[in-house]
């Protein structure tokens, strides 16, 4: 199964590793990654807007780039999913922003929100299956206990989003269960982790990763697993500093991809 | 129709909420990670739409300390979500006065060798125009 793939700006830097294992590992799951020949960057927040047109417009293209290669799309980063997953559902649902759109980029065939977005994570559980990917693992993470950072991104709105129970998700315990190691619930791995205040009002994200990760080693997680870059970021500076890492590096040190753990 | 209409009707047209439906149950301020460090608290956003005074909302610095992490607009029982609300009187205001909450020149000095690029597009676009 060939996937249009949609890395995103920090994927090729600062979040390589998110990218490198989930392509890596793509091929022992049964399916394949394929970049967008030109993609741009998503803009990190979805524009709430009614009238934002030309900040939609990155996402259009690559929503009908991948129409046109007859492909869902796939994406890793939480922060990409959410702006192209909505803006897409704009596209498919919202008369005046798919309108707009349309005008502005005037393609040979107008875009209607026909692609399916898909997060890696979905390709998991719904594609590939957790079962299937639990056959595949080479080294079990065993005894290792690790809590799931959701954040806010994957997961709200849930009404367009649909990527799980907002308030109690499963499919990262679920994936941690494959890979062979025990899942932590705790209170706050649906909150906020600060996002980009962190870049001008560091005291007032710091006291959110603070939350998230007291919340987390008080009900004995020794690391923590996230699909975001900038929850990744955010975290690590926390005072606790539990180990964080992008899902995609456990799965491949489980898979026996990732030469080093 | 004054200057302050105007903007409450703009605020109503860009955010797509009707504040009328508002039952004022303050689950969104109750919800919310930043309302301590606001000045006007997320379920307040509603009446000051209501009452249209929307100078006092685009000066508020709760513009700048909402989160966009949704947890109000996941959780208003009344499809009112005042997240969009906040969003739509920081338009507002950048589109008015151009966005000086953050300027190019300081960035630099906020960067540290991990600093995502994600991180810089978010507060870009959140902040500025």
């Amino acid at each position: 199964m060939k996937y249009s793939y949609f890395p995103g700006c920090t994927l090729k830097n600062k979040a390589s590793s998110l990218d490198r294992y989930a392509r890596e590992c793509a091929p022992l799951l049964g399916f394949e990654l394929c970049e967008l020949p030109e993609w741009q960057c998503c803009g990190g927040v979805y524009p709430l807007g009614r009238d934002e047109t030309a900040t939609k417009l990155s996402s259009v293209r690559a929503l009908a780039a991948a129409r046109s290669e007859g492909r869902d799309l796939v994406t890793l980063c939480s922060a990409c999913h959410h702006v192209i997953k909505r803006v897409n559902d704009d596209m498919k649902n919202v008369e005046e922003i798919r309108t707009s759109a349309n005008n502005y980029l005037a393609l040979d065939e107008p875009y209607r929100g026909e692609t399916n977005v898909l997060h890696y994570l979905e390709v998991l559980r719904d594609v590939v299956g957790f079962e299937n990917v639990k056959k595949q693992v080479k080294n079990p993470l065993k005894g290792k206990k690790i809590g799931a950072y959701y954040g806010c991104l994957l997961l709200r709105p849930s009404g367009v989003m649909a990527f799980d129970d907002p308030e109690d998700p499963t499919i990262l315990e679920d994936f941690i269960r494959a890979i062979g190691a025990e899942p932590v619930i705790y209170p706050y791995r649906n909150e906020c982790c600060g996002g980009y205040v962190s870049l001008k009002d560091r005291e007032l994200s710091r006291g959110m990763a603070d939350k998230v990760e007291a919340s987390a080693s008080g009900f004995g997680t020794e690391m923590l697993i996230t699909a975001c870059p900038l929850c990744l970021y955010n975290l690590k500076k926390s005072k606790a500093a539990l180990p964080v890492y992008y899902f995609t590096e456990l799965l491949a040190e489980a898979l026996g991809v990732a030469k080093d753990s | 129709m004054t200057k302050a209409e105007k903007q409450a009707e703009l605020i109503r047209d860009i955010s797509g909420v009707d504040p009328y439906k508002c039952m004022k149950c303050g689950k969104c301020t109750a919800t919310c990670p930043s309302y301590a460090e606001m000045d006007i608290k997320p379920h307040q956003f509603v009446s000051f739409v209501i009452r249209g005074e929307i100078e006092a909302l685009t000066k508020s610095r709760s513009l700048e300390k909402c989160l966009s992490c949704f947890a109000c607009i996941e959780r208003c029982p009344r499809s009112v979500e005042p997240g969009r609300l906040i969003d739509a009187a920081r338009q507002l205001a950048a589109r008015e006065r151009g966005g000086g909450f953050l300027t190019t020149e300081e960035v630099p000095e906020m960067c540290d060798p991990d600093t995502p690029s994600q991180l810089l597009v978010s507060a870009y676009r959140r902040y500025r125009r």
